[in-house]
């Protein structure tokens, strides 16, 4: 594996992740709809956010790094809603 | 469950006013959301122990250190020249010695260790909900994500991090994207022989190299550091110019390290973890209130990160805030008045030492840093004055020095107005 040709998915696989039951982000797809920059799709470190056809959001959870940066990012008032996941849950860094 | 006092957060800040509260004397509650102290925690590298003399007398002997920093580097950085400023000293690699590396997972672990030997009861993997008051609108508590998990105290110390959702909750902190920078970071692995050779080091000496103009057209910098058997090296962009850009932030890593002065320094490491979080780099024109009635905040709950072009520092920021905000909360706990009045020494202690001055003293830096022209327009022009000084351009003479500032200022469109103003900022606060 060298730099630069690693896959995201690879990137991704050298984190470890206890993924709780509860999702810790919620999209309000509504609202994303009428957003034109869609700024959590580019900014997010771990690309959880996928734009569909219909102009909506398409996200995941499990692999989050709980930064925050998709609600700040968010400029649809309320689009992003995001809190911790339950304790013990979540990403768990070793190399932080 | 009902105890003296509450801190939610284990990493620096909440381990430290946890320890100063429990040699106090007080039962001390240490809320951790991780499933171990630092799981959550990730920033580019290097630690400053000074403060530790204070809290930790003898802490070399044990802190959990990847490399003793020797050796300092600033880079400018442009497309394809690289301006590197090196200091090293062999007095940074002996007792007391200065910076170090370390990984969270083990250097926050380590401190909260420390705490729980003093006598504060650790609870990990559980998440604070929210603060729990009394008819006045004083902090009496928590509740926490754990069946019957609410606690009672008389005070409540907010070490939640970045995103504090207790202080925002306290009404004392407005979080504005405008300073607030992510921060992402790659682990690669390397050789120890390797990184020796590489970076001109030897044993547990260690190397930090602080990057500008590496962020293309996102506000920012880079990094680059020598763990014992790794490299971290990563970027950190300003939000706003982050979510303009329509650049994924790894790929301005990826710029990084394609770069012809990096390149060489990172081949063949092998990615061992990726991560992010969030930095407030607004300074101390963009704190929160740090005290309300039976509430303190700590550490980057108070947004207290010095992001100061040449001084990057947030961990002994954290050690120093929640040291200060765990005396005070004793003091006030053994006056018996944890009202925002009865803690208010803790502003006072704060202001009386490096954690509030150096805020205070660095205020104008970090808009300075992000400007438009420290980050887009400087770096190309001081690149471009050493290149003029040191290209042998026979048969033609060798310009002056101030020649070659006129003519890269004009070429970069730099106003000399704005070149003294700059200056002067610098000077009023670096002098």
């Amino acid at each position: 594996m060298s730099y630069g040709e690693i896959s995201f998915e690879d990137r991704m696989s050298t984190v470890d992740f206890r993924v709780g039951g509860r999702a810790h982000i919620e999209v309000d797809s509504e609202v994303c709809r009428s957003c034109t920059t869609k700024a959590c799709v580019h900014a997010c470190p771990a690309n959880l956010f996928v734009p569909t056809a219909d102009g909506g959001i398409l996200f995941n959870y499990e692999q989050c790094f709980e930064c925050g940066t998709c609600y700040l990012v968010c400029n649809g008032a309320g689009a992003i809603r995001w809190s911790y996941p339950d304790g013990g849950h979540g990403v768990a860094f070793r190399r932080g | 469950m009902r105890f003296d006092a509450v801190v939610v957060g284990a990493g620096p800040a909440g381990s430290a006013a946890a320890l100063e509260l429990a040699r106090a004397g007080h039962s001390v509650a240490l809320v951790e959301r991780g499933p171990y102290p630092g799981a959550k925690n990730v920033y580019g590298g290097v630690v400053y122990g000074r403060i530790l003399d204070e809290l930790l007398p003898g802490w070399w002997e044990r802190l959990p250190v990847q490399r003793w920093i020797t050796r300092r580097s600033t880079m400018l950085l442009t497309g394809a020249q690289a301006l590197t400023v090196d200091f090293r000293t062999q007095d940074w690699g002996r007792p007391p010695y200065n910076g170090a590396t370390a990984f969270r997972a083990e250097l926050d672990a380590w401190l909260a260790d420390q705490a729980v030997d003093a006598g504060a009861v650790l609870v990990p993997s559980t998440v604070v909900t929210g603060l729990r008051r009394d008819g006045g609108g004083r902090v009496t508590g928590v509740t926490t994500d754990r069946p019957d998990g609410d606690l009672t105290a008389g005070i409540v110390i907010a070490c939640d991090g970045v995103n504090s959702f207790l202080a925002k909750e306290a009404g004392l902190y407005e979080q504005d994207p405008e300073h607030v920078t992510l921060g992402v970071k790659e682990t690669l692995a390397l050789p120890r022989a390797a990184i020796e050779e590489r970076f001109g080091v030897s044993g547990l000496d260690g190397v930090d190299i602080e990057i500008l103009g590496c962020t293309g057209d996102i506000p920012g910098g880079g990094f680059l550091y020598t763990n014992l058997d790794s490299l971290s090296v990563g970027v950190v962009l300003a939000l706003p110019g982050l979510a303009a850009a329509k650049i994924r932030p790894e790929e301005v890593i990826a710029g990084l390290k394609r770069h012809p002065a990096i390149a060489p320094l990172v081949r063949g490491g092998e990615l061992l973890e990726y991560s992010a979080h969030l930095i407030p780099e607004g300074g101390y024109r963009h704190l929160p209130r740090l005290v309300g009635d039976g509430l303190l905040v700590a550490g980057d709950a108070a947004a207290l990160c010095l992001a100061a072009g040449i001084w990057l520092e947030g961990v002994n920021f954290a050690l120093g805030s929640g040291m200060y905000a765990g005396r005070a909360a004793a003091a006030a706990l053994a006056a018996g008045d944890t009202s925002a009045r009865g803690l208010a020494g803790y502003r006072r202690m704060l202001a009386g030492s490096f954690v509030l001055a150096d805020h205070r003293k660095l205020r104008r830096v970090p808009d300075l840093v992000l400007s438009r022209r420290v980050q887009r327009q400087y770096p190309g022009m001081i690149c471009d004055v050493v290149q003029g000084l040191f290209t042998v351009d026979n048969p033609r003479p060798k310009p002056g020095l101030r020649r070659l500032l006129r003519q890269s200022a004009r070429a970069h469109g730099i106003r000399r107005r704005d070149l003294l103003r700059d200056g002067l900022v610098g000077l009023r606060s670096f002098g």
